[in-house]
C-alpha cells in the first residue's frame, strides 16, 4: 500500500470515528501497515491541518487521535449548531480540579479542601461521566474513591493525566515551621 | 461599613475569605483577623437574610474566625500553655486557604483550556447504540441467556429418562460449529438448536459457543434490539486457525464430556 493511500485511509477513518481512536486501533484496521508508518502519517496529517489552517485539526486527546474543529471557528460552529453548550459552574470546576489532581480521593477529602458540601456536585459529575468510583478507601465506612474518566480528558482536551496544567506552588509563602501541635480546625468544627 | 458583595459568586467560606483578603489587599500569611472577621460576619448577615442553604458552612467558619481572634488577643501561652506556645493560631486556616487557592487556580486553568463543545467541536457520537464492525450491535450475556431460555422452553416437554446418554463433548460441538460456519458463513442462533432434542445437548452446544466466543473464534451479533441473533466466524478464521483453537482449548477442557464441564 502506498503511503499516500495509508494517509487517505486514516483521514477517512478519523472522519467517521466516534471519539478519539488509539494508534493501536489504526494498526489493527490497517493490517499489514507497520505502526511506525501509521504514527508518522498521523503526525503528518496533524501538521498539515495546522499549517494549512484547516477547519479541522487532528488532536491527541484521551490517549487517542481525534478530528476537532479549529478553535478560531468556535463562534461560527456554535451559531451553526444552535443551542448552548452545557455550562460548567465554578463549584463543578473546582470539585473536578480537586479530583483530577488528587485522585483517587473520597468525597469527604474533597469537602475538606473546598470547605463545602459536594454531594450534589459529585452526583452531577458522575452523571456526566466525568468522574467514576475507582475503589473504596480502607477506612471506616469504606467510602468510594473517585477518579477522572476518559471523558474528562476529552472535555478538557488533555492527552492524558500527566498533561494536566501544573499546580501552582503557593507553598513559598507558607508560615515558618514552628514546633508544637497545630490547632486543628477539624476538631474545632466537631464541637 | 457597608459590605456589598454578590453572594452567589462565593463557593463557600474559604472562597469568601479569599475574596476578603484580596479586597483588603492583605497578605494571606498575615491576615488582620479582627478586620477580616468583622467583614466576614457582615457578609454572613446578608447570607442569613437570603437564607442560603450553605449558610451552615459559613457559620462554622465564623466560629473558627472568632475563636482565632480571641486566641490572638490573649498573651502567648496564656491558655493551654503547653500545646500552643509559639504557634500562630491562624496557621491552620492559612494552610487551608492556600490549599484551596491552589485548586481554585487549577480550576481556572482547566476552564481556559480548549473545552470540547465550547471552543472546539468533534463529530457528535452516533446517536444509535454502540455498533461493532459492519453495523452490528453487541449483545449482552443476558440477551444471550434469554435466547437460550427460549430454546430450552421449546424442547419437548415429555420427560422420558433416556439412559443412553449421547456422548457429545464440548470439543466436538466446537468443531461441528466451526465446520458449519465455514460452510454457511453465518448461522442463526435458533438454527444451532434446531435438531437438538435433549437439554444436555442444548447446554453442550451453548457451552461450545461460549468457548468459541471466549477465544474470539466466532462472533455473536444482532442487528437490532430483540432481533435475530446471528453466529458467525470471526474474520481471518481459516481452517488452520480454527483447529489451533480447538486443540489449544482441549488442553483446558481435557477429555471431559461436555456434561461434566460446568464452566
Amino acid at each position: 500500500m502506498e503511503r499516500e493511500d495509508v494517509k487517505s485511509i486514516i483521514e477517512s477513518l478519523l472522519f467517521v470515528a466516534d471519539g478519539p481512536q488509539t494508534l493501536q486501533r489504526f494498526v489493527e484496521v490497517l493490517d499489514g501497515v507497520d505502526k511506525e508508518t501509521i504514527q508518522a502519517v498521523l503526525q503528518e496529517l496533524q501538521s498539515e491541518c495546522d499549517a494549512e489552517r484547516r477547519g479541522v485539526r487532528l488532536v491527541e486527546v484521551a490517549g487517542g487521535f481525534q478530528l476537532r474543529t479549529a478553535k478560531n471557528n468556535a463562534d461560527w460552529v456554535k451559531k451553526f449548531l444552535g443551542g448552548r453548550p452545557p455550562r460548567m459552574g465554578k463549584a463543578t470546576l473546582e470539585t473536578l480540579a480537586i479530583i483530577a489532581y488528587r485522585q483517587p480521593i473520597t468525597r469527604a477529602e474533597v469537602e475538606a479542601i473546598r470547605g463545602v458540601d459536594v454531594d450534589g456536585v459529585i452526583a452531577t459529575l458522575l452523571e456526566r461521566n466525568l468522574i467514576r468510583a475507582v475503589a473504596r478507601k480502607d477506612v471506616p465506612g469504606r467510602p468510594f474513591l473517585y477518579g477522572t474518566t476518559p471523558e474528562f480528558l476529552q472535555l478538557f482536551n488533555l492527552k492524558d493525566l500527566t498533561h494536566l496544567p501544573t499546580l501552582k506552588e503557593i507553598d513559598e509563602i507558607s508560615l515558618p515551621e514552628i514546633p508544637g501541635d497545630l490547632i486543628s480546625l477539624d476538631q474545632l468544627e466537631e464541637k | 461599613m457597608s459590605t456589598q458583595v454578590q453572594l452567589q459568586i462565593f463557593e463557600g467560606p474559604l472562597d469568601l475569605l479569599l475574596h476578603l483578603i484580596k479586597k483588603n489587599e492583605v497578605s494571606i500569611t498575615d491576615i488582620p483577623i479582627a478586620t477580616i472577621t468583622e467583614q466576614y460576619l457582615a457578609t454572613l448577615e446578608l447570607l442569613e437574610i437570603l437564607s442560603l442553604d450553605s449558610a451552615g458552612e459559613f457559620l462554622v467558619m465564623a466560629s473558627t474566625l472568632v475563636h482565632i481572634k480571641s486566641r490572638m488577643l490573649l498573651p502567648a501561652g496564656a491558655d493551654e500553655p503547653d500545646e500552643d506556645e509559639g504557634v500562630d493560631p491562624r496557621e491552620e486556616l492559612v494552610r487551608r486557604l492556600l490549599e484551596y487557592q491552589r485548586y481554585k487556580d487549577a480550576a481556572g486553568q482547566l476552564e481556559q483550556r480548549e473545552i470540547l463543545s465550547r471552543d472546539v467541536f468533534a463529530r457528535p457520537a452516533t446517536p444509535t447504540e454502540a455498533v461493532g464492525p459492519r453495523g452490528f450491535r453487541e449483545l449482552s450475556v443476558f440477551e444471550l441467556l434469554g435466547a437460550l431460555k427460549q430454546v430450552i422452553d421449546r424442547l419437548p416437554k415429555d420427560t422420558f429418562h433416556d439412559v443412553t446418554l449421547e456422548k457429545i463433548t464440548v470439543r466436538e460441538k466446537m468443531t461441528l460449529l466451526l465446520d458449519r460456519l465455514r460452510q454457511q458463513g453465518s448461522v442463526l442462533f435458533e438454527a444451532l438448536f434446531a435438531e437438538v432434542t435433549s437439554r444436555m445437548e442444548v447446554v453442550v452446544t451453548f457451552l461450545a459457543m461460549l468457548e468459541l466466543v471466549k477465544v474470539r473464534a466466532i462472533l455473536i451479533v444482532q442487528q437490532e434490539m430483540a432481533g435475530p441473533i446471528m453466529i458467525e466466524a470471526a474474520a481471518g478464521m481459516d481452517d488452520a486457525a480454527a483447529n489451533a483453537i480447538i486443540d489449544q482449548d482441549t488442553e483446558d477442557l481435557g477429555d471431559d464430556k461436555g456434561e461434566q464441564h460446568g464452566a
